[in-house]
C-alpha cells in the first residue's frame, strides 16, 4: 500500500541535501530571517562540501575499525578458547555503555592531545559496544540444528565460522554497525569542541555568534545524513536477511 | 604440584607489569598548564611504602595469573585497589615540595593501567560470583563509601583534580545540582509524558508508526544542534507569553537544555511502553476480561504491572543518557558538569575537564547499576509469583 511514498520522500531528502551542501547559496533567502544584524546566513569559514566529506570520513574511519575489533573480540570469546571471557566481556559491555561519549572525547584529550584524534577514538570506544553486543548475541543464537548439520557434514571450525556463523550473523551484526554509525554522526559533532573538523564547527560557530541559521543548517544536515544513512544500512540488513532466510527483528 | 595459568589472568599480569615497572605512576609539574615529567612507584613514595606497593600490585599480579580460588583472587584485588588508592595520594604529599601552591602532582598512565587490571580481576571475579541485585548495589554502596571517606578524610587533597575542586568547590556543588536536576527532570517530564502517549500508541494503532516515526528523527539531530535550536522558540515564548519569563523559561541557559534532554528521553520512553504493553501474554487479557474487568481495571492491574520491566529498562537508558548528555548544556549556558569540562578544554587544564567528567561518569556508572538491580528484581519477583 503506497509503498512507493516512503521512497519518494527518501528521494526528496537525497535531492536536498546534495542540492544544499554543493550550491548553500541557493537556500540563502530560506535561512536569511533567522539572522539578526546582517550576519551572513550560510556558512562562510570554509565550505559545507568539505566539512561533510570530513565528518563522513572520520565516522567511516571509527566505524571501519570498531567492527574489526568489536566481531574478533565477538569471535574469539565464543570460541572454546576463549569460552572463558564471555561472562566478563558481557559485564564489559554493560559498563562500557555506561560511559558518556562527551566524557570519554574530552578524557582522550589528555592522552592524545586536540584535533582529529580524540575523535576517532571516542567514536571507535563508542561505536564498539553496539556492534559487540549484536555480534555476541548473533553468534550464541545460531540455530542449533544448522551448526550441527555443518558438524556433521564434516566442515572444521575455520570452514563453519566462515561458511555458516558469520553469514548467519551478518543481519544482526549489520544492525549493531547501523546503529554504531548512527551515534557516531551526532557525536562527531561534539568533536568539534575539540577542534576536530566535522559539521559540529558549524553548529559550534552559530552558538557563539548566536546565528540561528548557522545551528540550523549544521544540525539538519548531520540529521539528513543520519536518516538517509540509517534507511540505506536497513535496506542492507534486510537484503541479508532475505538471503540469509532469517527475519530481523 | 603444578601451576595452571588463568587466561584473562595473563592479560591482567602483562599488563599490571608493563604498569608497575615501564610506565610512569605520577606525573609532576611546576604549574597548572606546563607538560609534566614522569616519576615512577619508587621515585613517587617513600622507599618503604614503594616498595611495600610494588610487592602488592607483583603478588596480586601473581594471583591473577594462576588459577586460585575466588576468595583470594577477590581479596587480591580489593587490597591493591585499596592500597593504590591510598598510596596515589600519599605520593602526591611527597611528591609537591613543601609550602610550594603552584605544583601539581597528578596520577599518571601506570597508575590507570594498574586500576584498571585490578577492576577487571574485580569484575570478573564479581561476575563469576553471580551476585543477586541487591548485593550489587551493596557493593557499590561500599565502594562509594570508600571513595568518599577518602575525599573526606583529606588524604587525596595534594592531587592535582581536588587542587582544581579547592578553587571552586561552591561551584562544583552548584553544577553538580544542576546537573541531577536536569538529568532527573527531564527523564520525569519524559515519563509524565511518556507514558500515556505510549498507552495511546498501544490501543490506537494508526498513531503508533507516525509517533515512533517523529520520535526516530528527534534523535538524528545531534545534541548540539537541538540545545541551539530551542534557544529561539524558548526566547520567543520568554518575550510574549506573560509570566513565562518570571517561571524561569529563557532563550539561552536551562530552559532549552532541559526541553532537548526530554525530547530525547521521549523515544525510549514510549517505544519500550509500546513493546512492554505488546508482549502482555493475550491468555492475560482474555483472562482479566472473562472476569469482567473494565478497560482501565485491566490496564492498571494486569498490562501495566507486566509490562513494567521493559518500561523501566527504557527508563534506565534515558537516566543514563541523559547523565551524558546533560554535560551538553553547558555549551548554551545550561550549567552542569559539562562547565568544567569545557572550560578544561579551553585552558588546555586537564585536570578540569577530569572534575567535570569523574563525577559525570561516576553518576551514569552508579545509575546503571542501580536500575539493572531494580529491573532485575522486578522482573524476577514476577517470574516466581504464581499466574
Amino acid at each position: 500500500m503506497k509503498a512507493w511514498l516512503p521512497a519518494l520522500l527518501r528521494l526528496a531528502l537525497l535531492v536536498l541535501l546534495v542540492a544544499f551542501i554543493a550550491s548553500p547559496g541557493w537556500f540563502e533567502p530560506l535561512l536569511r530571517p533567522l539572522t539578526e544584524n546582517g550576519a551572513p546566513a550560510i556558512y562562510n569559514q570554509g565550505s559545507l562540501l568539505t566539512l561533510t566529506l570530513l565528518h563522513l570520513r572520520t565516522v567511516l574511519v571509527a566505524t571501519v575499525a570498531a567492527t574489526i575489533v568489536a566481531v574478533a573480540l565477538a569471535i574469539l570469546v565464543t570460541r572454546p578458547a576463549g569460552a572463558e571471557f564471555l561472562p566478563l566481556s558481557r559485564s564489559l559491555v554493560n559498563i562500557g555503555q555506561s560511559f558518556p561519549p562527551v566524557a570519554v572525547l574530552a578524557l582522550a584529550v589528555p592522552a592524545v592531545g586536540f584535533g582529529e584524534k580524540p575523535t576517532l577514538i571516542a567514536l571507535f570506544l563508542y561505536g564498539l559496544l553496539p556492534i559487540f553486543e549484536n555480534a555476541l548475541t548473533a553468534l550464541t543464537t545460531l540455530p542449533g540444528n544448522v551448526m550441527e548439520a555443518a558438524r556433521g557434514a564434516g566442515m572444521t571450525g575455520w570452514q563453519r565460522l566462515v561458511k555458516v556463523e558469520l553469514p548467519l550473523s551478518a543481519p544482526v551484526i549489520l544492525g549493531g554497525i547501523r546503529l554504531s554509525v548512527v551515534i557516531g554522526l551526532a557525536t562527531a559533532t561534539i568533536g568539534s569542541t575539540v577542534a576536530a573538523k566535522t559539521l559540529g564547527e558549524v553548529i559550534i560557530a552559530g552558538l557563539i555568534s548566536n546565528n540561528l541559521a548557522f545551528v540550523l543548517q549544521g544540525g539538519l544536515i548531520v540529521a539528513a545524513l543520519a536518516v538517509l544513512i540509517y534507511d540505506g544500512l536497513s535496506a542492507i540488513e534486510r537484503y541479508a536477511a532475505r538471503r540469509m532466510g532469517r527475519e530481523t527483528a | 604440584m603444578t601451576f595452571r595459568f588463568d587466561k584473562l589472568g595473563i592479560v591482567i599480569a602483562v599488563v599490571v607489569a608493563y604498569a608497575a615497572f615501564a610506565a610512569p605512576f605520577a606525573t609532576f609539574r611546576a604549574n597548572r598548564i606546563v607538560p609534566g615529567q614522569a616519576r615512577s612507584i619508587l621515585e613517587s613514595l617513600p622507599s618503604a611504602l614503594g616498595a611495600l606497593l610494588l610487592a602488592i600490585v607483583i603478588v596480586g599480579g601473581i594471583i591473577a595469573l594462576l588459577k586460585t580460588p575466588l576468595v583470594l583472587r577477590l581479596a587480591a584485588s580489593v587490597i591493591a585497589l585499596a592500597a593504590l588508592a591510598i598510596l596515589i595520594g600519599t605520593a602526591g604529599g611527597f611528591l609537591t615540595p613543601a609550602g610550594n601552591t603552584f605544583a601539581r602532582v597528578s596520577p599518571a598512565s601506570g597508575f590507570w593501567l594498574l586500576i584498571f587490571a585490578f577492576t577487571l580481576l574485580l569484575a570478573d571475579v564479581l561476575t563469576r560470583l553471580n551476585l543477586s541485585p541487591s548485593a550489587r548495589v551493596g557493593a557499590l554502596v561500599v565502594a562509594a563509601l570508600a571513595v568518599g571517606a577518602l575525599l573526606v578524610s583529606g588524604s587525596w587533597d595534594s592531587l592535582s583534580i581536588l587542587k582544581e575542586y579547592a578553587s571552586r568547590a561552591d561551584s562544583f556543588w552548584a553544577e553538580g545540582s544542576k546537573h541531577v536536576t536536569l538529568a532527573l527532570g527531564s527523564l520525569a517530564a519524559a515519563v509524565v509524558v511518556g507514558l500515556p502517549l505510549g498507552i495511546l500508541c498501544h490501543r490506537v494503532e494508526p498513531l503508533r508508526a507516525g509517533v515512533l516515526n517523529v520520535l526516530n528523527i528527534i534523535q538524528t539531530i545531534p545534541s548540539i544542534a537541538l540545545f541551539g535550536l530551542l534557544i529561539a522558540p524558548l526566547g520567543w515564548v520568554a518575550a510574549h507569553v506573560p509570566g513565562a519569563a518570571g517561571f524561569g523559561i529563557r532563550g539561552i541557559g536551562t530552559a532549552p537544555a532541559f526541553v532537548a534532554l526530554f525530547l530525547y528521553s521521549l523515544l525510549p520512553v514510549v517505544a519500550n511502553t509500546v513493546v512492554g504493553l505488546a508482549g502482555v501474554p493475550r491468555a492475560a487479557n482474555d483472562a482479566a476480561r472473562g472476569m469482567g474487568m473494565t478497560d482501565r481495571q485491566r490496564l492498571f492491574d494486569v498490562e501495566f504491572p507486566l509490562a513494567f520491566p521493559v518500561i523501566l529498562t527504557g527508563i534506565r537508558i534515558v537516566l543514563v543518557q541523559n547523565i551524558g548528555l546533560a554535560t551538553i548544556a553547558a555549551l548554551i549556558g545550561g550549567g552542569g558538569f559539562g562547565v568544567f569540562v569545557f572550560q578544561g578544554v579551553g585552558q588546555t587544564a586537564m585536570d578540569l575537564v577530569l572534575l567535570g567528567a569523574v563525577p559525570t561518569v561516576a553518576l551514569a556508572f552508579a545509575a546503571a547499576i542501580i536500575l539493572d538491580a531494580v529491573i532485575e528484581m522486578t522482573s524476577t519477583k514476577r517470574r516466581a509469583q504464581p499466574a
